[in-house]
């Protein structure tokens, strides 16, 4: 068996510096849409009392989902002994670090007083999932800079023993931490969109699909970078039947979800308005969850299992599913809320508070910026983290096919 | 040398100020009973500056629906002048600390309408989710906002069934001393617990009952001899949302 060799960017194309300029640009744009945000409240944002979580938070939690699945391959490497993932395991816990840390940017500079995050770290009310996240987010970073320290130390990585139970330890930890996530939505009462014990195994399930995405995108796009093949046939084959799987448990889960709360009857309005009345909401499900975000890609992938397309649809599939996750979260996220409180459940009910009423949401620009500039976070850690540090698999010399990634 | 003169010839309080000091000291003493006969509830006794909130106290109101007039918002108004919330967003960013909620019956098309405000929960969601603690219930069953270490992730807010709660979205300078408020903080009904503590009921309890119909009643609901215990006790009254056992420690009858 051929020893696995790793190696850093060097030097980096027009190609890549163009990407780098772009998110540099989108980054900058984000932190300043966020003094803006601070300097004048959260008056110039679409949110309201209303739609208490708008477009920052469904581009924070589809990051922090997407972190904790962008682990996934390293753990099918060094827990499930897959050796043929080996090869990405490094450039998948700087992925899943780096997309941590733009969700959580976004998510921190959301808040309304964000110079307090120190306060949030020395006062916790641990019967909180949000205080339990924040452990479980900062552990999350600690332990994958250990699990990568343990493959990549010379001595370290020689103990396969080590390898696995560092790996099965940020395994159980990823799975832990969107567990955390999810319930933070299926922990809420309140809202009958929510209060689903079924929220947190459909976000690990959509956390391996949004992960596994990021990961062939950068993978892809290092192709280029490098020209080198980073991905065989087989790989590709492995990543198309895997995002399959996961797309169609992400599918399974949401089925699950909606039947559940249709066949209650005090729950039907709620369904009834995301997935049939409620206008853009369900729209978005099901034209952006469902059809581009779900079915789409699977016909792609499924279209292009065999021949010289591989790579080109299970790139644009990739790109498919992370739209469909961005649909998915913001249907839950802010079509969850735009549907009234059941405060007096048989009852009609109106008032200045807009009580009973669909509540409005429009997005401004400060707040999608803001949002994007998580995913620009992320993938400029990402360029940094790959120059500075050989994460990068070297891969065959074998020139790329003629059609290239995204 | 002057002011020692002065004072040593200061006369000698005449009848005028006696009967002032007298009702004065009147006044403060049968306040509380006059308060208490006013809005039909009892007065809280005023605590002392250090003395520990106690938990044998759990303040509550009963809201009699059908004492609460059509189209009347004297609550709301009083509330709002108590506590300084009109400013800090408009519209739907707009803060209410209380509001009238009307309902309709579907069936029969019959209108009622009821305050709604925080409940008080026994049980409150909006503590449980709160990451630093901020959303906090004293011992006497108030639930309230410390805005000094409320970082504004509005966790609170999605997880209260009573929509009580209302961001603030703007910067503001006009607060109370009594009601701090600030941009980028939640903010929601705290009982007047600035009230409360120096003895004296809630506004919009007080306002209900001195200018509107006295549909509010406010007490120790902890305190079998209370008048809104006692009233609990006898008249068919409900939490709303009880199905969520959060047990609020606002009640309505005739809802």
């Amino acid at each position: 068996m051929a020893k696995l060799t790793f190696r850093k960017l060097n030097d980096h194309s027009p190609l890549m510096w163009g990407l780098m300029a772009i998110h540099a640009a989108v980054l900058a744009c984000g932190v300043a849409a966020a003094l803006y945000m601070e300097e004048h409240g959260h008056i110039v944002t679409g949110m309201n009392n209303e739609i208490v979580w708008g477009a920052p938070h469904v581009f924070a939690v589809f990051l922090i989902v997407a972190a904790s699945g962008a682990l996934n391959v390293a753990s099918i490497s060094s827990v499930f002994n897959r050796f043929a993932y080996k090869p990405y395991a490094r450039l998948s816990g700087v992925l899943a670090v780096s997309l941590l840390a733009g969700g959580l940017m976004v998510l921190v500079l959301d808040l309304g007083r964000p110079e307090r995050i120190f306060v949030a770290m020395t006062h916790n009310n641990f019967r909180s999932i949000f205080a339990w996240n924040i452990y479980l987010y900062s552990g999350f970073v600690v332990i994958v800079a250990a699990y990568l320290f343990v493959m990549m130390d010379r001595v370290a990585s020689q103990s396969a023993t080590l390898g696995k139970v560092v790996g099965a330890f940020a395994f159980v930890w990823r799975l832990a931490l969107t567990t955390g996530t999810g319930s933070i939505f299926g922990f809420l009462i309140a809202r009958e969109a929510y209060d689903a014990a079924v929220m947190a195994p459909m976000f690990i399930a959509s956390s391996f699909l949004y992960g596994l995405s990021f990961t062939v995108l950068v993978l892809f796009t290092m192709c280029r970078e490098t020209r080198r093949q980073l991905m065989n046939a087989e790989m590709l084959g492995k990543f198309s039947g895997l995002l399959a799987i996961f797309s169609l448990a992400t599918l399974y889960f949401t089925l699950a979800q909606h039947l559940t709360k249709f066949y209650q009857t005090g729950h039907r309005g709620v369904e009834l308005f995301l997935l049939r009345d409620g206008g853009v909401y369900p729209l978005v499900f099901w034209g952006g969850q469902i059809i581009v975000g779900s079915l789409l890609p699977l016909a792609l992938l499924w279209a292009t299992r065999e021949g010289t397309k591989t790579r080109r649809g299970l790139s644009a599939a990739s790109v498919l599913f992370l739209i469909g996750g961005l649909c998915q979260l913001y249907v839950i996220i802010i079509g969850g809320q735009a549907y009234p409180l059941q405060i007096f459940p048989g009852r009609e009910v109106s008032s200045s508070f807009f009580d009973g009423q669909v509540a409005h949401y429009a997005p401004s620009l400060p707040e999608v910026l803001l949002g994007v500039s998580g995913v620009s976070l992320a993938m400029l850690l990402v360029a940094v983290a790959l120059r500075l540090m050989p994460f990068l698999p070297r891969g065959d010399e074998a020139p790329l096919a003629s059609e290239g990634g995204p | 040398m002057t002011r020692l003169v002065d004072m040593l010839e200061r006369p000698e309080p005449n009848r005028r100020g006696f009967l002032r000091g007298a009702a004065a000291f009147a006044a403060t003493i049968l306040a509380p009973g006059v308060t208490l006969y006013a809005f039909g509830g009892e007065a809280p006794p005023v605590r002392a500056p250090g003395t520990p909130v106690s938990s044998k106290v759990r303040w509550g109101m009963l809201i009699d629906i059908n004492k609460c007039g059509d189209g009347c918002d004297r609550c709301v108004t009083a509330c709002r002048d108590e506590n300084g919330w009109g400013s800090g967003g408009s519209g739907e960013t707009a803060s209410q600390w209380i509001r009238k909620v009307t309902l309709r019956d579907p069936t029969s098309g019959a209108k009622r309408e009821a305050p709604v405000m925080c409940q008080h929960c026994a049980e409150p969601p909006c503590v449980d989710v709160c990451p630093t603690g901020a959303s906090f219930k004293r011992a006497d069953g108030i639930v309230l906002v410390d805005k000094h270490i409320c970082i504004g992730c509005r966790y609170c807010m999605m997880a209260c069934p009573y929509k009580a709660r209302s961001f603030v979205h703007e910067p503001i300078d006009d607060q109370k001393p009594w009601a701090p408020r600030g941009k980028g903080t939640v903010e929601s009904c705290t009982m007047c617990v600035h009230r409360i503590d120096k003895g004296r009921a809630p506004a919009c309890a007080e306002a209900c009952a001195s200018e509107a119909g006295g549909a509010m009643m406010f007490g120790d609901l902890n305190d079998p001899n209370s008048e809104i215990s006692k009233a609990v006790a006898a008249r068919a009254n409900s939490q709303i949302r009880a199905d969520l056992g959060l047990d609020p420690g606002v009640r309505y009858e005739n809802l």
